[in-house]
């Protein structure tokens, strides 16, 4: 009996070449590209003009790194400086907070059995992202009110774990369910406890999803505006309350240049966790 | 190798270690339980509390929040009760905002999720990875640089009236044009991923029986491949439709006063000395209902999908 041979896409048989063509619709090639250009656009834009070297925002004068020198050095420096520093810890250490707290609900999900709240569970883990920013940021306000807690760096840095926790549980969490556990089992076999498994076997084959998970919450924490605009109190900016007061005056060209900084940063941290999660594939 | 997992092996290792991973679930629990779960209970309290002069609230029981959002006394408050239009106009509002937001994200990012999932597989992933990009970075400067992009003194104007297209700069800013294209810009990869994920798994060769009964291409998209890519379109709806209604970013920077949705009315209310904390979360409360209306009606049609057996 003859079995149907399964289609392998991108090979250059008679049949892959119709299918090709049977699946081609026309404009579609032309909507992507549209798509692309609508993502891009605006941030390239917004890049080459962070190195106009006229004073005037739009109007070309030509290529100077004057905007990035008063970002480092100008009247506002000092300002942006703090925010930096304060956006770069409660990263940090939100993300490492988070990171842990995803891994150890990860490993419950994904190696547990079945328990009766699991489901719940999972609600429960991607809550965060369910309920609308607006919404959270307005409920924690409330709450730290409530109950009397400062508003300072502490509170924006409970808030940022929260949501944090779904966004570094969803890479640790695919990266465990593509191990098998046969290595748990024949560490098992050998006599090594739970905790052994766990430090020995399992942790390093997960580092790629936990760096990777890692990663994304650290971005998400350092991108975030509106809870952190919520909670954060009177004194204190992170980058992104700082940028929005300071386009609230009126966008100035070195606000263009740090846009562009912190767009190049996110988009390497990114390029990074894909690549790991690429190198921790073949592996 | 990953195949020669044996499912008894599985029950039993997942047994030994099953008593404790319970445990790891606590951490979990504990922060979003404290730090989201209780705060939304604790908002809900506040939507019955009396406004405080200062910002903050005094703990007496009322409706006042609720009544201030449906009912119009009048400028005193003595007049007659009439139906207070204003803020169920913003609602209203910015439910077509979200609306259409998804609807052109729709349009344009079904064919990109075609087209990409239609690509030999290695560019495939590279396509992913360029889709995603935007998203990672942060939605303000996103914000800002469409900001930039379409004001009146920016490159958009400045480059068509060089070109002698124009003679004036047209009026982008400020619009509820504006802040369409603000949502449809933040939210763009929401709809394209869900939809990728679903055609990627879509198997062709449905197609291709449509086509030996010599189905035209368009007929086959709209009768073989939609239908079962459904889920993922849905999703990618939702995706955008959700935070789309609560934006706050896109209408305050890009909308301006006249263009007032309900990120803004909140927002609003929690600024300072001026705020109505108890009606601010009224209106959250009205919103996160509304919201999860909107998840319910999903939720039921991903169970209904799943019953007819797809």
């Amino acid at each position: 009996m003859l079995a149907a041979k399964p289609i392998q896409r991108g090979v250059d048989t008679d049949m892959a070449v119709a299918n090709k063509k049977m699946k081609w619709y026309p404009g579609f090639r032309e909507i992507t590209l549209a798509c692309f250009f609508i993502l891009y656009a605006p941030l390239i834009i917004v890049m080459i003009y962070s190195f106009n070297a006229s004073q005037s925002i739009t109007i070309w004068g030509g290529f100077s790194l004057q905007w990035y020198e008063e970002v480092f050095f100008g009247i506002e420096a000092e300002k942006f400086k703090k925010a930096t520093i304060n956006s770069l810890i409660i990263a940090i250490m939100a993300a490492v907070v988070s990171t842990v707290i995803a891994t150890a609900a990860a490993l419950a999900m994904v190696r547990g059995k079945a328990f009766k709240g699991k489901s719940l569970t999972f609600g429960l883990i991607n809550l965060p992202l369910m309920v609308p920013e607006i919404v959270t940021a307005v409920a924690t306000l409330i709450f730290f009110s409530v109950i009397g807690f400062d508003r300072g760096v502490l509170s924006i840095l409970l808030a940022h774990i929260v949501f944090c926790i779904p966004f570094a549980y969803l890479p640790i969490s695919a990266r465990l369910q593509g191990i098998s556990s046969i290595y748990e089992q024949a560490g098992r076999d050998l006599y090594a406890t739970p905790g052994e498994t766990f430090l020995l076997i399992l942790f390093p084959l997960m580092v790629p999803g936990i760096l990777s998970g890692f990663l994304l919450a650290f971005i998400i924490s350092l991108d975030d505006f509106i809870i952190t605009n919520f909670v954060k109190g009177a004194g204190v900016e992170t980058l992104p309350t700082a940028i929005f007061g300071a386009v609230k005056q009126g966008i100035k060209p070195n606000i263009m240049a740090i846009s562009t900084l912190m767009l190049t940063v996110s988009i390497v941290l990114v390029s990074i966790s894909y690549l790991i999660s690429r190198i921790g594939r073949q592996n | 190798m990953a195949g020669m997992a044996s499912p008894k092996g599985n029950k039993a290792e997942a047994s030994i270690v099953d008593g404790r991973l319970g445990i790891l679930l606590l951490p979990s629990w504990v922060v979003i339980g404290i730090l989201l779960v209780i705060p939304v209970l604790i908002m809900f309290v506040y939507s019955f509390l009396t406004q405080d002069f200062r910002g903050g609230v005094i703990w007496t029981f009322t409706l006042e929040a609720y009544d201030q959002f449906f009912i119009d006394r009048g400028l005193f408050g003595d007049e007659p009760a009439q139906l207070e239009w204003t803020y169920i106009l913003i609602f209203w509002r910015s439910f077509l905002q979200a609306f259409f937001a998804m609807i052109f994200c729709l349009l344009i990012g079904f064919p990109t999720a075609y087209f990409m999932a239609t690509s030999p597989p290695r560019s495939r992933s590279f396509l992913l990875f360029l889709v995603t990009i935007p998203y990672w970075v942060n939605l303000l400067i996103r914000t800002v640089s469409m900001k930039f992009l379409i004001r009146d003194t920016g490159p958009i104007n400045e480059w068509l009236m060089a070109f002698g297209m124009i003679d004036e700069p047209i009026r982008m800013i400020n619009t509820a044009f504006a802040v369409q294209l603000g949502l449809f810009y933040s939210y763009l990869p929401f709809m394209v991923l869900p939809i990728y994920a679903s055609i990627e798994r879509y198997n062709f060769v449905l197609s291709e029986a449509a086509a030996d009964l010599y189905t035209g291409r368009w007929t086959t998209l709209f009768k073989v491949l939609i239908p079962t890519v459904k889920p993922g379109i849905i999703a990618g709806c939702i995706l955008v439709f959700i935070p789309s209604l609560g934006a706050f970013l896109a209408p305050d920077l890009l909308g301006g006063a006249k263009n007032f949705m309900i990120g803004s009315l909140v927002e609003e209310q929690f600024k300072g000395q001026a705020g109505d904390w108890p009606f601010g979360a009224a209106v959250s409360m009205i919103l996160l209902t509304n919201i999860m209306i909107v998840l319910l009606f999903y939720a039921r049609s991903q169970t209904n999908s799943a019953g007819r057996g797809h």
